[in-house]
């Protein structure tokens, strides 16, 4: 291995093995913002896909987080029991790989559009689930929402399967990231973001990129979906498939870094206990929506590309200014903004 | 057959109101391509100012427009200043979503502050009055409404057509560059666009409080069909815009009445993804070469 | 010598303007041929017709002996006809070697495959080298000065060895240095034997670049022959000069 990925791939372990260990070091009730936590910098990598990549701005990922969640808990108040109680972690990949596919032919229609339009049909496809979930009555049962039974998990251990099933989730979601990254796929993702028109000219497969990475991310956020659906206990259309979380999602990939393979993980993990220490002070939620809002605007106004993007870049410059002579070392991420 | 023709008129004279929301909408796109988010939430506030002037001082909602819309005209300016000028130029649409989308939070937030969340109504006393034409109900209100939307359209596109201002409006619109190059102030251009599409939301707001109860997060139930109105009329486009509300909203109330009221508000969408599949600029909109 | 690319009676007309209006000419294979006329001339409109960038409402489209139903793009750089731009499209945040490994036609499969394989590595820092952009094989393109883009746009269209190229203004925008050496690239790929048509203003250099020259005026072909003739040709001096 180039001594660059093993640098990559050394800080990746190095993250991820904290992230392990974090569960053993504190109480339960941090391990509850980490379950979160973790959910938010899974759904981000997944949005990332689409959104850093491609540069197609989702408004309504979370309806597919919603999907997952409705998926989760029907299967498993309708048909199946949760046996011991990791059943529903077993059938993860299925309710993913499910998701995805419904999700081609709405990412085929909504594809059609660019920017500010498919940001905007996004949106109202969040708003179309929730309609539905409020509607399907004989399937969701609509505002009143649906039961999750509880596994038999010990009290003093109960929030561990939920952190490592989202650690697990983040983890295969940032594998997918770099995989797409490195691969063609990727690069004909990078070249739409920069000129769709050019790349579809020049012969590139370009709805087809556009919808496998599509699949890709929405197949993530309906896994991440359903373990938050059985995390939570309950679930009702307008906390399944909420604007805020999308909101959530979008703004950590931005503070982090959209297009960078860890940015939205970094995001998340400033965003995320932040966010829970606003609701805290704050409480009643009137004042939590203005502190959020402020948040949100301070984001996009001083940095909306992102600290991993700065930080490269001033890190570059500095190396350049140091080494005249040579272009700098083609960095571990290509083409990332 | 009597019943789909009241809920045509039903439907239309709803429209007008829609119209009179998306038109708002369509300005500040054309003039700064910028979509606001928040137009939703600017107008939940009109309502609130409205029902406050109403309750608390006994004025009438169609006269406290008046008041109400030159003091959103302000606010829209000092919202653009602050938060829409910075933006530069390439990334502009893509950001001002996200940009309006938290100013909409921060509205919602403030009004629930004030206000909690509990519904409200502008109740005047003429609220639930029609007039009866060849056996067909007319509300009232809901024609004023329509009046008063369709009055202020007009204006609009008078002040577009004819003033100064508006000339620097439709030159900016077309060709950002060769306008500013004409020597049009683009950020006055910008502020005062954008000041206005508060007004019409101070208007509309007004009107949108007589006719349905709302509370602080009804902004997301509104916003996600006047964007959906405006993308089916084609960005950018004034007259598509009026068409395709005029259009949703007959659509939306002949769908509640003959089909399923439950289900009608997924009209707006179903039929914004049938028009998408087949002109995917919308009906007046121009067929995007590369994005933005 | 055969004809690599024909035009047949292309019509096209936006609105109520006829842009293209029954134009024929045909390009030889392995020359250099140019392609003229004044401002308004379709000269624009006849090469979005011919590279499928623009939908023809009348006429058709021969290349390399196949008639082509219904120009794209896409479909014509697999059958080995590429153009570039008058304002030089590049991708800017991807590097020079990205750059041009875009420019080679993928199978569908292709996507799970390493974004730069060895090969095609290779094959791009050759044609850098060529271009002499070889130093600046992983800068990101939009670092470029323009000149270099153009360039760069040029090495691009080479990738998938194509037949015949079509260059669109090259020398638009450039200083002197860059359009010597774009105009050296030229002769020199076209004794290897590749085909050119390219539409110029510059008049210098379709005079020494360029043989046969194809004039256009008013969306119709109106003199075609070896640049000197068609310099003293009466129709092309009044579409010039007259009005």
């Amino acid at each position: 291995m180039s001594r660059i990925r093993l640098a990559g791939a050394t800080r990746a372990a190095i993250v991820i093995g904290a992230l392990a260990l974090f569960p053993f070091l504190v109480g339960q009730q941090w391990v509850q913002i980490g379950v979160l936590t973790l959910m938010y910098a899974g759904l981000a990598t997944a949005w990332n896909l689409v959104g850093g990549y491609a540069g197609y701005v989702s408004l309504g990922h979370v309806a597919f987080f919603g999907v997952g969640a409705y998926a989760v808990a029907v299967a498993f108040t309708r048909w199946f029991s949760i046996g011991g109680g990791y059943r529903p972690f077993y059938v993860l990949p299925l309710i993913g790989i499910g998701v995805a596919l419904v999700s081609v032919p709405i990412g085929w229609i909504a594809f059609r559009t660019r920017a500010a339009t498919f940001a905007i049909v996004t949106l109202t496809l969040l708003f179309v689930v929730q309609q539905l979930a409020f509607n399907l009555h004989s399937l969701t049962q609509g505002s009143l929402g649906i039961l999750l039974p509880q596994p038999s998990f010990p009290n003093s251990e109960y929030e561990q399967p939920f952190y490592y099933a989202m650690l697990g989730l983040l983890v295969l979601g940032l594998l997918v990231s770099r995989w797409v990254a490195t691969s063609k796929l990727g690069l004909t993702l990078f070249a739409i973001r920069d000129d769709e028109d050019r790349a579809r000219g020049l012969g590139e497969r370009v709805t087809l990129a556009k919808l496998m990475a599509f699949a890709l991310s929405t197949g993530l956020a309906g896994m991440i979906g359903a373990v938050w659906a059985y995390h939570l206990g309950q679930i009702y259309p307008q906390f399944a498939v909420d604007p805020l979380i999308t909101i959530g999602m979008v703004l950590m990939v931005y503070l982090g870094g959209k297009g960078s393979l860890w940015g939205p993980v970094l995001g998340a993990l400033i965003l995320v206990p932040a966010q829970q220490e606003l609701a805290y002070d704050y409480g009643s939620s009137e004042l939590y929506l203005i502190a959020y809002a402020g948040v949100f605007l301070a984001v996009m106004l001083v940095m909306p590309r992102g600290i991993l993007p700065s930080l490269t870049e001033q890190w570059r410059r500095r190396s350049a200014r140091s080494r005249p002579t040579r272009p700098s070392q083609r960095a571990e991420e290509p083409a990332t903004s | 057959m009597h019943l789909f023709v009241q809920a045509c008129i039903l439907g239309l004279l709803t429209g007008g109101v829609y119209a009179l929301m998306a038109s708002g909408l369509t300005l500040a796109f054309g003039i700064m391509r910028v979509i606001n988010v928040a137009q939703g939430a600017l107008i939940v506030l009109g309502a609130f100012l409205s029902y406050t002037l109403f309750t608390r001082f006994q004025i009438d909602p169609f006269v406290g427009v008046f008041v109400i819309a030159p003091a959103m005209f302000v606010l829209g300016v000092c919202l653009q200043l602050a938060f829409l000028r910075v933006l530069r130029e390439g990334e502009r649409e893509e950001l001002s979503l996200l940009v309006t989308w938290a100013i909409a939070l921060g509205i919602e937030g403030v009004l629930s502050y004030v206000y909690d969340t509990t519904y409200r109504s502008t109740n005047t006393g003429y609220a639930n009055r029609s007039w009866d034409v060849g056996g067909f109900l007319f509300p009232e209100v809901r024609v004023f409404a329509f009046a008063l939307s369709i009055g202020i359209i007009a204006l609009l596109y008078v002040v577009l057509a004819r003033t100064r201002f508006g000339r620097s409006v439709r030159a900016t619109v077309q060709n950002p560059v060769s306008a500013r190059l004409l020597g049009v102030d683009a950020a006055r251009v910008s502020a005062i666009g954008f000041g206005l599409s508060a007004a019409t939301a101070a208007a509309a707001g007004a009107v949108f409080g007589i006719v349905f109860s709302f509370n602080p997060g009804s902004h997301y139930d509104l916003i996600s069909r006047l964007l959906t109105i405006i993308v089916l009329g084609g960005l950018g486009s004034l007259g598509g815009a009026v068409l395709a509300a005029l259009f949703m909203g007959t659509a939306e109330a002949v769908f509640q009445v003959e089909i399923s009221p439950t289900w009608s508000p997924l009209t707006f969408f179903v039929l914004l993804i049938a028009i998408l599949l087949v002109r995917p600029q919308g009906l007046f909109g121009v067929a995007a070469r590369g994005s933005a | 010598m055969s004809a690599l690319l024909e035009a047949s009676a292309l019509r096209k007309r936006f609105g109520g303007v006829v842009a293209v209006d029954d134009c024929t000419f045909s390009v030889a294979s392995g020359t250099v041929t140019g392609l003229i006329g004044p401002n308004g001339s379709g000269k624009t409109t006849v090469f979005n017709l011919v590279t499928g960038y623009v939908g023809a409402d009348g006429g058709a489209v021969t290349f390399d002996g196949v008639h082509i139903r219904r120009p794209s793009p896409a479909l014509l750089a697999r059958r080995g006809l590429i153009r570039t731009f008058q304002q030089a499209r590049i991708f800017p945040q991807l590097t020079l070697v990205e750059n041009l490994v875009l420019a080679l036609p993928q199978p569908w499969w292709g996507f799970g495959r390493a974004s730069v394989g060895r090969e095609e590595r290779l094959r791009a820092e050759h044609l850098l080298d060529e271009f002499g952009l070889l130093a600046h094989a992983d800068v990101a393109a939009g670092e470029l000065s323009y000149g270099q883009q153009k360039l760069l746009e040029f090495a691009a269209t080479l990738m998938s060895r194509p037949k015949l190229v079509l260059l669109d203004e090259p020398t638009a925008g450039v200083n002197p240095v860059v359009v010597e050496r774009i105009t050296s690239h030229v002769r020199r790929l076209n004794e290897q034997g590749l085909t050119f048509l390219v539409v110029e203003h510059d008049m210098n250099v379709v005079m020494s670049l360029c043989d046969p020259v194809i004039v256009l005026d008013g969306g119709a072909t109106i003199a075609e022959g070896k640049p000197h003739e068609v310099q003293r040709d009466p129709a092309v001096l009044d579409a010039y000069l007259g009005e």
